[in-house]
């Protein structure tokens, strides 16, 4: 075993490349919740992400273009979801698994031309001068945009929640939509802008796999990350920066595995497999045991009346 | 008085299978408090909701100082000067107090300015409220204040109260008719929505009296009998529920020193609690909501086990037994949420007489359901209680609110009970329907059974009870004769022999 080939900055920096998935689908899943909506499908929202993004970079040439058409294709099939439970009232929790498993269906007949393909790389974005700086400028400052893009969404939908009026109904209308109805709000358009909003950012996050942490397709490819979102958002007791916390260290633990993995470590390869999902999430559930609590209209049927 | 307000004309909202309004037509004036009285299902909501926004009329109109007012949403009312305080509040438990009132108003200042004034506001109308306390933790009554601030913030013309006064006790019912009475004054006029005859008749100027929809008439309430004004809203005489008189007799109930921790966050503390309850006595446990009452009756229906000798029934330790053991014994609860609690919703009236009436009416043979006994029984609860309902095979949920409570209840005393305990038996009950269940309860007492009944209606507590005590934080008052009481003494009680308003803030 050679633990000396693991370096720390490049650990450090591979972590907040292997976060970004989990983290633009679990703030995107964040806003959804605290309007109040349990949407399930996360997992199906982030594969089809993955290949609209797949498709369109292929297609075009262009990531940016890439990442718009990811971040359409899962707000498209959100849409789908938010048809189903705000206007036709459905049950959250079954069209949230429903959308899941049509998602992952959706990409693999969509994706059937586009295995083994490679896509055009995304332009790493090294910051002039920060990124000179020795260590830190490695780990922090030489990403890839959608690193930074994901960072600055978990401080906008912080700030958002915390101290805009925008916010503030989005927050009254998950925690007592008849009140909010009452008090003249549209909660049911809020709602769809909002899981629109989750559906866009599970997107995105997929396309980050499949572009570039992975940089191609196959089926199935998210295994279970839009999963580990859903969990992050539930375990972060709702708070944007606790989400971000938790993806860093489903990431950090994930990086750190495969470097031991590699330097040969005595422990069976399947223990460590497993071990960010354990570690993960045995952190946040010690962390979620203070007083905060669920949005209280969390996955409850809104039925407007008179 | 200066002229109207609010002139409506011919207003018709029809829903499937039901007129709630027809052709309603009135004038609020200006500065002036107007009472809109009705039982359940006249029609007052649905006149409200179509002032303030919330639902569209079919036909007719509505002029608010002269000029056309059809408001498309409550934003447009709101603008217009309609402010409204919900009957059940439409706070967010999770946000605080400045929180709250930012999201009902429709160009808030930033929220530490907003902080200020609710201050300001809040301190000159008497009604004192901290802005940064989470709703959640509040009193009813210091929800309302949350509610009327949030109004007054806005400067309304108009101010609809729905049943403002039905979770206050006498001493804040006190304070907020000197808020409401300053408000005139100020040239506000108030539409008031109540059951309660008496606080009409102190309050307001005018009375428009709603039945199944229509108006059936305008009258002076100061010059008006309370009497008169619950016929013309019933349309027939009333009857007023008389007692049976008889003695009491053997202690049948025996509670002493009950202490229970809260049994959810929000929840109260039982706190050594005492009380005896007779053969053929009804005692009636007054008190504010949230100050124990749900968790008396838990601990006494046994859905919450107490310590084996703090409760006895007959002389025998029940304290340790849960609910079928003490209904077998013959002690038996209606709790106070109908849909949820007392009922499930979600079941048929038949599945529901089973659930409770197993035990004791001999529904179940060897763990299997005899339906059609249970039937029988449903059937006769509905034809005994004049429970209005196409037949048993119906949901509980499709009942209305007074037909449900009139099941629960007659679901319990059809029972033979011995030992009856029932948390607000008229709640949301129209005045007909309540006086049903009140002569239900006092014949069961006539009849030898010991009736415990929990309320925050005073005057039902009045009406029934022999013996008045009450909770407050999880403390029970000693018991007293109710014909010895003054309202004071009462408020007292309630309050826990402290002054006022301020009970709640001292002891938090």
């Amino acid at each position: 075993m050679d633990l000396s080939s693991i370096t720390p900055a490049l650990l450090l920096a591979s972590l907040m490349v292997a976060a970004t998935p989990i983290l633009l689908a679990g703030i995107g899943e964040l806003v959804v919740e605290r309007a109040g909506v349990l949407n399930l499908g996360v997992e199906g929202m982030m594969i089809t992400g993955a290949i609209f993004g797949f498709a369109a970079t292929i297609e075009t040439g262009s990531p940016l273009v890439g990442f718009a058409a990811a971040a359409a294709g899962g707000a498209l099939l959100s849409l789908l979801f938010a048809l189903l439970t705000q206007i036709a009232l459905a049950n959250q929790v079954a069209s949230g698994l429903a959308l899941t498993l049509f998602g992952l269906g959706l990409s693999s007949l969509l994706g059937q031309d586009y295995v083994g393909l490679k896509p055009t790389p995304t332009p790493s974005f090294n910051i002039p001068l920060l990124s000179d700086i020795p260590f830190l400028g490695h780990v922090l400052f030489s990403h890839d945009l959608m690193v930074y893009f994901g960072l600055g969404l978990v401080a906008a939908v912080w700030a958002l929640l915390k101290y805009s009026r925008a916010g503030l109904i989005l927050r009254a209308v998950g925690e007592n939509h008849d009140a909010a109805h009452a008090l003249g709000y549209k909660v049911v358009r809020i709602r769809i802008l909002a899981i629109m909003f989750g559906g866009a950012c599970a997107g995105l996050g997929g396309s980050y796999i499949s572009l570039i942490r992975v940089p191609q397709w196959t089926e199935g490819m998210t295994s279970g990350a839009g999963w580990i979102a859903l969990a992050l958002v539930v375990f972060a007791s709702w708070k944007p920066g606790r989400v971000l916390l938790g993806a860093w260290l489903f990431g950090g633990v994930t990086v750190l595995q495969l470097n031991l993995q590699a330097a040969g470590l005595a422990i069976p390869v399947e223990y460590l497999s497993m071990s960010p999902y354990l570690i993960t999430i045995l952190v946040l559930v010690i962390m979620s045991a203070d007083k905060s609590r669920a949005p209280a209209s969390l996955g409850r049927i809104f039925h407007a009346s008179g | 008085m200066t002229g109207t307000l609010l002139s409506i004309r011919g207003l018709t909202k029809a829903y499937p299978g039901v007129v709630a309004n027809d052709s309603v037509s009135f004038d609020i004036g200006a500065g002036e408090i107007h009472a809109l009285l009705g039982e359940n299902g006249a029609g007052k909501s649905t006149l409200v909701k179509m002032i303030y926004g919330l639902v569209k009329p079919d036909s007719g109109a509505m002029q608010m100082r002269g000029a056309a007012f059809a408001p498309p949403e409550p934003r447009a009312a709101r603008a217009a000067g309609v402010a409204m305080v919900f009957q059940h509040f439409s706070l967010f438990d999770a946000l605080d107090v400045s929180e709250n009132i930012a999201l009902g108003m429709e160009d808030p200042p930033p929220l530490r300015d907003l902080a200020a004034r609710i201050r300001t506001v809040s301190e000159e109308y008497g009604l004192p409220l901290d802005p940064y306390r989470t709703v959640g933790g509040l009193s009813a009554g210091e929800r309302q204040r949350v509610e009327i601030i949030r109004c007054l913030l806005q400067d309304p013309k108009l101010l609809i109260m729905d049943e403002p006064t039905s979770v206050l006790t006498p001493q804040e019912v006190g304070i907020l008719f000197e808020t409401l009475n300053k408000l005139r004054d100020e040239g506000t006029s108030i539409l008031y929505i109540s059951h309660k005859l008496e606080e009409i008749r102190t309050l307001c100027d005018t009375a428009t009296i709603l039945r199944l929809g229509k108006n059936v008439g305008t009258c002076d309430p100061r010059e008006t009998t309370a009497r008169q004004m619950a016929e013309m809203m019933v349309g027939s005489e009333l009857q007023t529920p008389k007692g049976a008189g008889g003695t009491p007799g053997a202690v049948m109930l025996d509670v002493s020193g009950l202490s229970l921790p809260a049994p959810t966050k929000f929840g109260t503390a039982l706190k050594n609690v005492h009380l005896r309850l007779h053969a053929g006595e009804v005692l009636g446990i007054g008190g504010v909501a949230g100050n124990g009452q749900d968790e008396l009756l838990a601990a006494l229906s046994g859905e919450i086990r107490a310590s084996r000798d703090a409760i006895r029934l007959k002389g025998q330790d029940i304290g340790h037994l849960g609910p079928t053991a003490r209904r077998q014994r013959g002690l038996l609860a209606a709790p106070e949420e109908r849909l949820g609690h007392a009922a499930a919703p979600d079941m048929s009236l038949t599945e529901n007489a089973l659930l409770t009436g197993a035990v004791r009416e001999g529904l179940t043979t060897n763990g299997f359901l005899r339906w059609g006994k249970a039937r029988d029984f449903a059937e006769t609860i509905i034809k005994t209680f004049d429970v209005r309902t196409p037949g048993p095979d119906n949901a509980a949920r499709s009942l209305s609110g007074g037909n449900l409570q009139k099941f629960v209840i007659g679901r319990e005393v059809l029972q033979r009970p011995e030992v009856l305990v029932v948390n607000q038996p008229t709640w949301g009950v129209d005045a007909s329907a309540a006086a049903a269940i009140r002569q239900a309860l006092l014949d069961l007492a006539g009849n030898g059974t010991a009736v415990l009944v929990i309320s925050q209606d005073l005057d039902e507590l009045m009406e029934v009870a022999d013996h008045f005590a009450a909770l407050n934080e999880g403390r029970l008052s000693d018991t007293r004769h109710t014909g010895d009481l003054t309202i004071e003494e009462i408020g007292l009680m309630m309050g826990g022999a402290h002054d006022g308003m301020e009970v709640a803030h001292v002891q938090a």
